[in-house]
């Protein structure tokens, strides 16, 4: 019945999946650096905390969220794709996930990007892809020691 | 038997869907179904044609030219003026200002009322369920101005308290009261007449938004009691670029001009300038020629079609919707108002509004997703977003049923 196949690019089983039953959606304490990302446009709101290492790599990557299947979806994607990574590989994958999102496709040769290759085909729905890049948007002011994302 | 035998219309829907070009448009490889007219309506042929004829055959600035060209698009130009007077009966043409939205009437109103008026000290009061347009410049005027800005309270069911909103008149401070006519999340008609009573007997003024109640609804502004009513044509099937503040010619009178430039002025010298009489004080450099053209060819329409019976229509397709979807197992209409008209916002378990949009967009169906621009009213209601499905006088029971079908099958997409 619920037979939705052009909108299967978008809302894959791992997406779907990943809103349904987020695996990093919790609060994060004690953490080391957080931010909070919100799209006015729609509503949408994610907080993402992070807990580090002791060589100050993620050790740890938590959010709190009120959004779309996208957004939560991309949100704990993002959690697992960054765990262990040092700061300058989280903000090159960041530039490759958003650059991906806008155009469905990348070059990036990190491994991590596979795990976000499921939200590639948001870049059909442009008004959606905003939704896939505020956590990571949140993420990066986090690790610039900023309160709030910067507006896209 | 599905639901949809039992509406008769008021008028032969099918007749005026082939006004409207766009409606043979397809999203998607499906039939448009076009459910997002309260953001903007769609623009019958007559409007288009006004428009093109114009710019094709009679066109010149207005207000300036001693050639014919001028002075017919003047005559045009000006003839809209009547028109619009007529439709909400004002008592005057003088009364109706051509802005740019309603957005710019409302801060036309909020400049030239609110800081030439209003005293530091006064209050500005509107409700909890207004549109931005209808906050932000009195935000903008308390900072500038010193004024107070008091919002009215609403009820669970999405309708004004009026016992609260008596009460904030109460200490006799509010200068100016701004309602909206009918909420652009909500469909909640709000009771201007009562409204106007109370303010007035507390010595205020009333500004009514009509974005969306003029569409749906004969607007008497007389009968309303109102000081101040604003409107835009985009929503009305005109152009954008297009609003109108009607206020009472006392009003106008006193307020000084919002803009400075040609055409609002009486005479010019480095010294000292003198402004033109009313609405043209309030109407500086060259309008919007074309679009007040196109706003005419709207009225026209809409009043061929007969604004009762877009009612009555409207009206009937709320009732058949409202029904329809409250079916839908998980699907929650917000707002229960008993006045209320062809706006419904929904929201949906287990799916937001952004993932109902996309779905809905994939069969052909647009709705509007998202805070509809009135982030305190989400607020209030603890949303933080909605699908909202807006008709039309080009909506039909059909559309509406093919919505509730769809959105059963996103019901089970996400579940």
């Amino acid at each position: 019945m619920s037979s939705f196949d052009d909108v299967r690019d978008l809302y894959q089983d791992v997406i779907l999946d990943h809103a349904r039953n987020p695996r990093h959606m919790h609060i994060l304490d004690p953490f080391d650096a957080a931010a909070h990302g919100d799209n006015p446009m729609c509503g949408d709101q994610v907080e993402v905390r992070i807990r580090r290492t002791p060589d100050a790599r993620v050790a740890e990557a938590a959010f709190q969220a009120r959004g779309c299947a996208i957004s939560l979806a991309s949100a704990d994607l993002m959690a697992e794709a960054v765990r262990g990574l040092p700061d300058a590989d989280i903000r090159a994958l960041a530039a490759d996930f958003r650059d991906m999102a806008r155009t469905g496709t990348t070059h990036s040769a990190a491994p991590a990007i596979e795990m976000l290759r499921p939200l590639s085909g948001v870049c059909e729905y442009p008004s959606r892809v905003k939704c896939a890049t505020l956590p990571w948007a949140a993420l990066i002011a986090a690790l610039d020691g900023a309160q709030e994302a910067q507006h896209e | 038997m599905n639901a949809e035998t039992k509406i008769r219309a008021p008028f032969d829907v099918r007749r005026i869907r082939e006004d409207f070009p766009i409606l043979s448009q397809k999203v998607h490889g499906k039939p448009l179904v076009f459910l997002d007219s309260a953001a903007s309506a769609q623009k019958p042929r007559a409007v288009i044609a006004a428009m093109t004829s114009a710019m094709e055959t009679q066109y010149a600035n207005v207000h300036r030219g001693l050639h014919w060209m001028s002075e017919r698009t003047s005559d045009a130009y000006e003839g809209v003026r009547d028109k619009v007077a007529a439709l909400i009966n004002a008592p005057s043409r003088a009364e109706i200002v051509f802005t740019r939205n309603t957005t710019e009437s409302i801060n036309l109103v909020a400049h030239s009322y609110g800081r030439g008026i209003l005293k530091p000290g006064q209050a500005v009061l509107i409700t909890a369920m207004e549109h931005h347009a209808n906050i932000v410049p009195w935000q903008m005027l308390r900072d500038a101005h010193g004024v107070e800005l008091r919002v009215a309270p609403i009820t669970d069911a999405g309708e004004l308290d009026m016992e609260g909103f008596a009460k904030c008149l109460e200490d006799g401070r509010v200068g100016l009261v701004a309602v909206t006519h009918m909420s652009n999340v909500l469909g909640t008609y709000l009771p201007i007449a009562r409204i106007a009573a109370l303010t007035h007997a507390a010595g205020a003024q009333l500004l009514v938004d009509g974005s969306q109640a003029v569409v749906h609804r004969a607007v008497d502004v007389q009968a309303l009691g109102a000081d101040f009513y604003v409107f835009t044509g985009h929503k009305l099937y005109g152009p954008t670029g297009i609003g109108v503040l009607w206020a009472r010619r006392a009003l106008l009178d006193a307020m000084p001009p919002f803009m400075g430039g040609g055409d609002m002025i009486g005479s010019v010298s480095f010294e000292r300038s003198t402004w033109a009489e009313v609405p043209h004080k309030f109407e500086a450099g060259t309008p919007a020629i074309l679009e007040v053209i196109g706003l005419g060819a709207a009225i026209d329409y809409v009043n061929t079609v007969g604004m009762d019976a877009i009612s009555a229509h409207e009206s009937a397709l709320t009732d058949h919707a409202i029904a329809k979807l409250s079916e839908i197992d998980g699907l929650t209409i917000i707002g229960r108002a008993q006045d209320r008209g062809g706006v419904i916002s929904f929201t949906m378990d287990g799916a937001h509004a952004h993932d109902v949009a996309t779905l809905l967009d994939r069969n052909g169906i647009a709705v509007r997703a998202g805070q509809h621009c009135a982030e305190p009213l989400m607020r209030r209601l603890g949303l933080s977003s909605t699908a909202r499905a807006s008709f039309g006088i080009y909506t039909t029971p059909e559309e509406i049923d093919f919505l509730a079908a769809t959105l059963v099958r996103v019901r089970s997409f996400f579940q």
